[in-house]
């Protein structure tokens, strides 16, 4: 699903460039759950961008289900999100002045369907969340966890391929942490491929294979009592 | 097409802080406001100056009689003369350029007292020699009854026209006047017809009895004599010319010094006119001029107000654009906030404009003196300008729409 091959991306800032990732090789299987690691600044939230097509890399080949990512127009970027991923952040990142269905319901409508479809559908997934009640309520109404909800709704909504969530659970108490974390479990079930980057250690060890990063590199990969990863490729430790 | 989402959008954005739309609003509805009034009133004052011109030949001269300043062919100077019927039908024949030419005859006032009298009514009028070629020059509306013709002239009748004031005076309410007779200077006068002067020039006030100007040579003595006469160039012929010519006639048939330019007083009348135009087109221009800055001023508040609220919403772009909407979403949502704000407020604006318009032509429409007159709204120009707002508002928006598409969205997205 996600294969990236000696990445490289440097943010300029004035006269000063600050290299942050430095080569980086991944495999991602499809429906594979995997957690990204690493202390602050390492480059965590740069890497899940660039594999978000939010941001682009400078250097390398990032090859996303089967097509490679070179520098693209934003519009097909913006269809890519729409069609293939699914975003979940730390600060929720809900449209202030709509409700959670037409915020469940938004990617639907960059899609052009049908005002009705869209929420009625939208309904149903926040059904699916437990907030079904919570529909017509405002974002500030809501508690941290039930907007992380509406958040993952949203992005379920198109039937992504890829879930890539920052630090999802980061704002969150440690029981709606669980709650999160069981159902981004769940959809990882459903089949679909999710990527979170945490700096928790509980949450990172609820996945199936934690990446560790280390000053813009893989420093190791731990695969989590899991049998069936004959498909995911060990990178040898660098350094 | 209406789409609810797209209404939602815009309004949403609008409504997040209602008091500085409403404030750019205001700018833009002033503008358009004082755009559309100060045409309205620059029609107006045009209309007010071409009333009063009324219909008068605009391509006209006036000649009158002065002493002469030079001895010439043994006779003094300062020596005083008067024009002649005969110099009419010189002057026409001799001058191929020239249109109408007529000679302009007071009668006499009564001064203190009254010159004009029927049964038991009396009133003081302004009396006028004229000619058919006369209401070519400085002309009258006849509301009934005719104009003086030819015949009239030929033949010296004592018949009259009398302007709307007379009317009033000398007659009730219910009466017609075609037919009856007024005393005038002594003298009994059918009344032919009943005229509104078209202008105030040369005298023409709606206090005017006209007669056929041989018949008033005739009754005051007079003889084939007179002292002022207008006369008219054909279209396209100059009038600084025709003045030239005419004067070499009359110095010839009066022995004038061919120099002597003091002996015949002359006017050109198209200089005035010239001027007048001139002056209002640039006031009209002026106007033009104020109102569409004003109007730019507006519109820069909107693109201000744009930049302002695009640059606030940078998070909320960058989240709709990490779930899927595309630039040119992006950049349509803005310009079409932009242009529901300026065309919104333009249109009000608009309204209000033509209700002060109205409101000024009401409340200067029975004073006896407007300097504004009519003044109305051209529906082309309510037009054009809603036009240029809908133009200005895509404009207004596009700046900042291009600005927040520039961005990447993970930029967007970390933008506090
Ligand atoms: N747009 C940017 N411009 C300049 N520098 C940036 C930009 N984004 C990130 N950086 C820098 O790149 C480095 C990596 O940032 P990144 O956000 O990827 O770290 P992270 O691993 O997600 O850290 P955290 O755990 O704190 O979220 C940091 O030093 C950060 O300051
Ligand atoms: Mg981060």
């Amino acid at each position: 699903m996600i294969r990236l091959q000696n990445i490289h991306k440097s943010y300029i800032t004035g006269t000063n460039k600050l290299h942050v990732l430095k080569g980086i090789d991944l495999h991602i299987k499809k429906g594979e759950l995997v957690s990204i690691m690493g202390s602050s600044g390492s480059g965590k939230s740069t890497l899940l961008n660039i594999l978000g097509l939010l941001d682009n890399h400078d250097e390398g080949v990032y090859e996303l289900n089967n097509e490679e990512i070179k520098s693209m127009s934003e519009t097909k970027a913006a269809k890519l999100r729409n069609n293939l991923l699914g975003f979940v952040f730390q600060s929720f990142n809900l449209i202030s002045f709509k409700n959670a269905m037409e915020n469940v319901a938004l990617p639907l409508y960059y899609q052009k369907v049908s005002r009705k479809k869209r929420n009625k559908l939208a309904l149903e997934y926040l059904d699916k969340m437990g907030l079904k009640e919570w529909a017509h309520h405002m974002p500030n109404e809501l508690s941290g966890g039930q907007k992380q909800r509406v958040a993952v709704a949203r992005a379920m909504i198109t039937e992504p391929k890829i879930i890539l969530a920052d630090e999802p659970t980061g704002a969150l108490d440690s029981k709606t942490s669980v709650e999160v974390m069981e159902l981004l479990k769940e959809i990882n079930k459903s089949g679909i491929t999710v990527i979170i980057v945490t700096h928790e250690n509980d949450i990172a060890h609820m996945t199936d294979r934690i990446i560790n990063l280390k000053d813009g590199r893989i420093e190791s990969i731990v695969e989590n009592n899991k049998i069936n990863n004959t498909e995911s490729v060990q990178i040898p430790i660098q350094e | 097409m209406f789409d609810l989402d797209k209404w939602q959008e815009i309004t949403a954005a609008l409504k997040k802080n209602k008091l500085r739309t409403i404030l750019t609003g205001l700018g833009v509805m002033f503008g358009i406001l004082i755009l559309v009034t100060l045409l309205g009133i620059g029609r107006g004052f045009q209309n007010n100056i071409q009333s009063s011109l009324g219909n008068f030949a605009t391509n006209s001269t006036v000649f009158w009689v002065e002493r002469t300043t030079k001895a010439y062919k043994g006779l003094p100077r300062n020596r005083f003369y008067r024009f002649t019927n005969d110099d009419l039908v010189a002057l026409k024949q001799g001058i191929p350029e020239l249109e109408h030419i007529a000679p302009d005859i007071n009668g006499w006032s009564g001064g203190a007292t009254h010159n004009t009298f029927r049964n038991e009514k009396k009133g003081n009028f302004r009396i006028k020699g004229t000619s058919p070629e006369m209401n070519m020059v400085n002309p009258v509306e006849v509301i009934s009854g005719r104009f003086i013709n030819e015949n009239d002239l030929k033949e010296f009748r004592k018949v009259i026209t009398i302007g709307p004031r007379v009317k009033e005076l000398m007659f009730e309410e219910d009466e017609d006047p075609i037919g009856q007779y007024l005393k005038v200077n002594g003298i009994f006068f059918k009344i032919i017809g009943e005229i509104k002067p078209l202008s105030n020039n040369m005298g023409n006030r709606d206090d005017i009895i006209q007669l056929p100007y041989t018949t008033l040579q005739q009754l005051y003595n007079y003889g084939d004599k007179f002292y002022v006469f207008l006369a008219t160039a054909k279209v396209g012929e100059s009038v600084a010319e025709l003045e030239d010519k005419i004067f070499e006639i009359l110095a010839r048939r009066h022995s004038i010094h061919p120099e002597d330019n003091q002996a015949i007083g002359h006017f050109n009348i198209a200089k005035i006119f010239n001027k007048i135009f001139g002056l209002f087109n640039s006031i009209g221009f002026l106007f033009w001029v104020i109102g569409f800055g004003v109007l730019i001023t507006g519109v820069i508040g909107v693109s201000n107000i744009m930049h302002v609220v695009v640059k606030e919403r940078t998070k909320e772009l960058g989240i709709k654009r990490a779930i899927g909407a595309k630039p040119a979403l992006v950049v349509g949502q803005i310009i079409n906030e932009s242009v529901f704000l300026t065309t919104f407020a333009g249109f009000w604006g608009l309204v209000l404009g033509v209700v002060i318009v109205e409101l000024i032509g009401k409340a200067t429409e029975g004073s006896p003196n407007p300097q504004i007159l009519n003044p109305y709204v051209d529906i082309n120009v309510a037009f054009i300008a809603l036009g240029v707002l809908v133009f200005f508002g895509v404009l207004a928006g596009l700046l900042p729409a291009q600005r927040a598409i520039k961005i990447k969205p993970v930029d967007a997205l970390r933008y506090e």
